[in-house]
């Protein structure tokens, strides 16, 4: 199974330990991924709050890129994942903002005629593999982890999940790689996003209410599916820590360097070193279970 | 040119007001009228379908010997029989009548005065043309059965059934639950009197049991409906109760003596909140007042190796029977009511208010058996995990006038969420917000009552309530169900803490509402509730004659509304009955005998069965009482020879020249 | 008596307007027109209705006649599957359409002039949408030019 793989910029910039693991992950699990040639901002985040037209442009560029392949688009990033959806989604329902940008993209040399699928990676695995295959692959079963998922809030807004697919649904992926789940009810939260850099008090307090309620219900790790998400409640934690002086200190790696963890690939191989926070922690009180199958 | 004789239409053009005048030039049309070969008399006239206008139809015929009438007004629907009556009146066979909608299908929905009015010249002319061909015909008279159906016990459906019954008509009133009563009997008060709801119910469903004009038929379907106005035959599927009827006295120790000592099993008339035995009764009035088994639980169904105390306690009556089957009965009726009702939203398909995940978060039919004296708690309100609330969130709208569920406002819920918060207030002393979007009190003492609960301190909070959630930011939060909310009055996001949430579910359709739909061949709002043949001037006829609608079925309602919609529904029934005959339109197909080839083409066509072939004649024959018009075998037929009165080929064909001649 | 023909429009610039002719039935299509009135939903004026007690009488014949005597488009309106009044009139329709198809299409009738629609009585809103789309898609087609018409014909009815 072959997949256009469209990065963004977090997965070629600082989350590069991200792409690492999926493309570890992808493969271990007989996935493939093809990166788009040429590919282009997705047009998220700030470009989207300035100038729509200009951001779905850009965003419609990717897709039409990416209809040549004829292929299913994963992107990785929540951020990524919303915008592609949401200039498909407007593209379709306004025909004057699809004239314009149809002329656009015709300055190019391009077309879009709106048959690419946009995927996130997660729902690749849990609808191609599937929970049960997972499990039975899993060599090294994360025993004894307090494992909260963490989706952030794009992932479900303002689309839903395809196929009547659920968060919970998703949830069980952590019981598969052997840990214990933790029932966190802020997974489809705010991570902050860019209001840290913008109006700090109000994205500073939604990164700690994740990372307060997350030690509340004694979780080891809390995994996020998002390199933006990642990267806000990471590097959030020192500051908390110095200022509150409250620990709130507990590692946030992506999806695939878990379920890679599992499947006993190798952790170079995962990017495992550029965890601002490490999961070295957790894997010294539970290494034996680490090491046990194989 | 149509085989009547010399034609002389006579055509007239109502203003119906400024409803047609306002957007079609009926001046116009009416001049243009009469160039219309035919045509002797053409009029525009203020209100047709007022007695001087039919009067000039009558006046009409007779001074200028016409006979042919088109006129042009609204939807047939509406004033069709009106006219063939006025042409009647003035002599001539009523179907030599035409009507154009130019009211409902031209002047409401253009705005194009001159796009409009062409549009109801080539009706028009279409019309005049068709009229050519009508032949005269007979309606056909067939007697009226008075025994009446009524499909759902609850209130609606007990009080159809009490009237009827009480007018002397015999009524089978079918109900799929052990127990009639409907959600009416679950409630604990009614709001705004706060009378007792069992205290009004119960003696009327006693009645109802009592009555000699009364069949009462529990855990029971209707499978079947065949017929017509006046003639239905209706099949009723009986599932056992594992109970004899006739032998039951009703003393319930059979309930006492089951070898499960404790109740064991949720019960589904507390909707889970308390337990019940395998056999046991809904509620202690239930009605009819007799015990049920249920398959599932009984350990003689299970294993077949119970000690069977139930049977041992009965003893000679012998009212148990473990082998009792379903049953059919196959009944004739005149008419039919639907009181079928209404299911409460599923709370569980927002998962945002945690309904179902913390367990002190109820819904509000849960919070009425909770605050009902013969409830689970016999009254006191004692959560899920045993504390009784200091503080309770009320969640208004919840499934209704939401885009992402229900868009509908369920009318009842602001007045049961205020009576709720009375009740509660009442019998707990706690502190009560309301969390609402509007509050809607458009009903007799309604308004009242809210400043009544505004007095009495309840809070009241203008936001509809975001999500529940359990995460504490500050001490006193903690270990509560904490409402998000953004309160737009003071234009702030707030954290609630409460103890208890009761979420006002709102009112929707069963899920099998289209089952029932289709069953009774009537139609359906695209929310699914049950459509009215129209919403002002017929709220309780179908479009299928015969079949009238009462209660929530047709729409959410209020104990009132549904009591005087059965009201209603009964009288339109009774009407009907004493009537004694009613008339068919005399739409049926028939054969031109020499034509037909006997391909045999059309019998499989004929849903009804109504075509046969007759061997002696190499012909196919319709049965004309079988017939019900709908004209798919005249359409099929290879040479022609199967024609359809009011529906006749060169009619239709007539029509399309006419609609199209102005090219 | 020469029937009066109608003035042509005054002003405005001349636009193609389609002439729709719709067979509705008696039960569902014909009632959610009925209900677009009494809404007052706004639709194009194009279209005449001409009543069926149901979507199976509706015999290809009519729809051919529409054509041969100038329609540019014909939309034919039932109940949705299932909900027929008389149980399965509409499915009997379906299948003559399909084979009707079939047969424009030899005649060099594009696509977009013929239509079936299940619009239930209350699905105003479908109604008007059906409608609206159809004139579109039709006036786009630009008139409807058979190579023989209707009075190529000898009448189909003949009555004494």
């Amino acid at each position: 199974m072959a997949y256009t793989y469209f990065p963004g910029c977090c997965m070629h910039g600082f989350a590069r330990h991200c792409q690492d693991s999926l493309y570890a992950v992808f493969n271990a699990l007989g996935l493939e991924l093809r990166e788009l040639k040429d590919w282009n901002c997705c047009g998220a985040t700030s470009y989207i709050a300035v100038d729509e037209y200009q951001a779905f442009t850009l965003a419609a560029r990717n897709l039409a890129l990416a209809e040549q392949a004829g292929l299913e688009v994963v992107a990785p990033c929540n951020a990524c994942f919303m915008v592609l959806k949401k200039a498909q989604d407007y593209l379709a329902r306004y025909s004057n903002l699809r004239e314009r940008i149809e002329a656009a993209l015709a300055r190019g040399g391009l077309q879009y005629s709106g048959t690419v699928q946009v995927r996130h990676p997660l729902e690749i695995v849990i609808e191609k593999i599937g929970i049960k295959a997972l499990r039975e692959k899993v060599k090294r079963p994360l025993k004894g982890w307090n494992v909260a998922p963490y989706y952030g809030c794009l992932l479900t807004r303002p689309y839903t999940l395809r196929n009547g697919m659920t968060l919970e649904a998703f949830d069980q992926l952590i019981p598969a790689l052997g840990a214990n789940l933790v029932d966190f009810e802020l997974k489809d939260r705010c991570c902050g996003g860019s209001l840290t850099g913008t109006i700090e008090e109000v994205g500073d307090r939604l990164v700690y209410i994740l990372l307060h309620e997350a030690k509340r219900h004694n979780a080891d790790v809390l995994v996020t599916v998002c390199p933006l998400c990642q990267l806000n409640v990471e590097t959030h934690q020192k500051q908390f820590i110095r200022r509150d002086r409250e620990d709130v200190n507990i590692p946030v790696p992506y999806f695939t360097q878990l379920i890679g963890l599992a499947l006993g690939i190798p952790e170079k191989d995962l990017g495992l070193d550029r965890l601002l926070v490490p999961l070295d922690r957790v894997l010294e009180e539970h290494p034996a279970e680490l090491r046990a199958a194989a | 040119m149509n085989g009547n004789g010399n034609l002389r239409v006579g055509l007239y053009i109502c203003h119906c007001g400024t409803n047609i005048a306002g957007t079609i030039d009926v001046k116009a049309v009416a001049a243009w009228g009469e160039t219309l070969p035919g045509v002797v008399v053409s009029r525009e006239y203020k209100y047709m379908c007022s007695d001087p206008g039919q009067q000039l139809i009558v006046d009409d015929v007779r001074e200028q010997h016409l006979n042919r009438i088109v006129v042009a007004s609204c939807s047939p629907l509406l004033h069709e029989q009106t006219f063939r009556g006025a042409t009647a009146k003035a002599g001539l066979n009523p179907f030599f009548f035409h009507m154009v909608n130019v009211r409902e299908h031209d002047s409401w929905v253009h705005e194009d005065k001159q796009a409009a009015t062409e549009k109801a010249k080539d009706l028009i002319r279409a019309a005049v043309r068709r009229v050519a061909f009508h032949k005269p015909l007979e309606k056909k008279r067939v007697p009226i059965h008075p025994d009446v159906l009524i499909v759902g016990g609850g209130i609606a459906g007990i009080h159809a059934a009490l009237t009827l019954a009480n007018a002397g008509k015999h009524v089978y009133l079918v109900e799929r639950e052990p127990t009639i009563g409907g959600h009416m009997a679950k409630f604990d008060k009614t709001f705004p009197t706060l009378d007792c709801a069992a205290c009004i119910l119960t003696p009327k469903m006693t009645a109802v049991k009592k009555h000699p004009n009364i069949t009462l038929w529990t855990l029971s379907d209707v499978t079947q409906i065949e017929g017509y106005v006046g003639n239905f035959t209706v099949t009723v599927k009986r599932h056992p109760r594992y109970i004899i009827e006739d032998l039951c006295v009703g003393c319930l120790e059979c309930i006492e003596a089951c070898v499960y000592k404790q109740a064991k099993y949720p019960d589904e008339f507390n909707l889970g909140l308390g337990k019940r035995k395998p056999i046991y009764i809904p509620f202690p009035q239930a009605v009819p007042q007799l015990p049920v088994i249920d398959r599932e639980t009984c350990i003689e169904f299970k294993s077949g190796r119970c000690k069977k105390t139930c049977v041992e306690v009965c003893g000679d009556r012998k009212a148990i029977d473990f082998k009792q089957q379903e049953s059919t009965e196959t009944i004739n009726v005149g008419s039919v009511i639907l009181a079928t009702g209404f299911q409460v939203f599923d709370a569980r398909r927002l998962p945002y208010y945690g309904y179902g995940k913390f367990p002190n978060v109820y819904t509000s039919l849960e919070a009425e058996r909770l605050i009902n004296a013969a409830g689970p708690t016999q009254g006191e309100v004692i959560l899920r995990d045993g504390r009784k609330p200091k503080t309770v969130g009320i969640l208004h709208c919840i499934g209704s006038r939401d885009e992402n569920t229900n868009r509908w406002c369920s009318r009842v819920c602001c007045m049961y969420s205020l009576k709720l918060a009375h009740l509660i207030k009442e019998h707990t002393g706690a502190e009560i917000f309301n969390f609402y979007i509007d509050i809607r009190t458009p009903g007799k003492g309604f308004e009242e009552f809210y400043q009544r609960l505004l007095n009495e301190g309840v809070h009241f909070i203008r936001g509809k309530g975001a999500e529940i959630n359990t995460w504490p930011l500050d001490p006193s939060e903690e270990g509560k169900l904490i409402i998000r909310v953004e309160d737009t009055l003071i234009g702030k996001i707030r954290r609630i803490p409460v103890d208890m949430v009761v979420l006002s579910v709102g009112l929707e359709p069963h899920a099998d509402a289209g089952d029932v739909r289709r069953l009774f061949n009537i139609s359906c709002s695209s929310e699914g509730w049950f459509l009215e043949r129209h919403p002002k001037l017929a709220p309780v006829n179908t479009f299928t004659d015969g079949i009238f609608l009462a209660g929530c079925c047709q729409g959410p309602k209020d104990i009132p509304d549904s009591v005087a919609q059965a009201g209603a529904a009964a009288a339109e029934s009774l009407a009907l009955i004493d009537s004694k005959f009613v008339e068919l339109e005399p739409n049926t197909a028939y054969i031109l005998e020499e034509a037909c080839s006997g391909c045999k083409t059309c019998i499989p066509l004929c849903p009804y069965s109504a075509i046969s072939f007759v061997e002696a004649k190499k012909k196919a024959e319709i049965n004309e009482a079988l017939c019900k018009g709908c004209g798919t075998c005249v359409a099929a037929c290879p040479s022609g020879s199967i024609r359809q009165n009011l529906f006749e080929d060169e009619e239709i064909f007539e029509e399309i020249k006419g609609v199209l001649a102005h090219a | 008596m020469p029937e009066a023909k109608p003035e042509t429009p005054a002003v405005g610039p001349k636009r193609f307007e389609p002439r729709i002719v719709a067979f509705f039935c008696n039960w569902c299509t014909y009632l959610a027109a009925d209900l677009a009135g009494t809404s007052r939903m706004k639709y194009a004026p194009n279209m005449r209705v001409i009543r069926t007690m149901c979507s199976g009488r509706v015999d290809p014949q009519f729809v051919l006649d529409a054509f041969a005597h100038g329609a540019d488009g014909v939309l034919i309106g039932g109940c949705h599957p299932g909900d027929c009044h008389y149980q399965e009139g509409n499915y009997k329709a379906l299948r003559r359409v399909h084979l009707l198809k079939r047969l424009l299409r030899e005649m060099g009738i594009e696509e977009e002039r013929f239509r079936l629609e299940w619009i239930s009585a209350a699905e105003a809103d479908r109604l008007k949408t059906a409608v609206n789309d159809m004139v579109e898609k039709v006036r786009a087609l630009g008139p409807l030019r058979l190579e023989t018409t209707a009075e190529f014909f000898p009448e189909e009815v003949k009555v004494a």
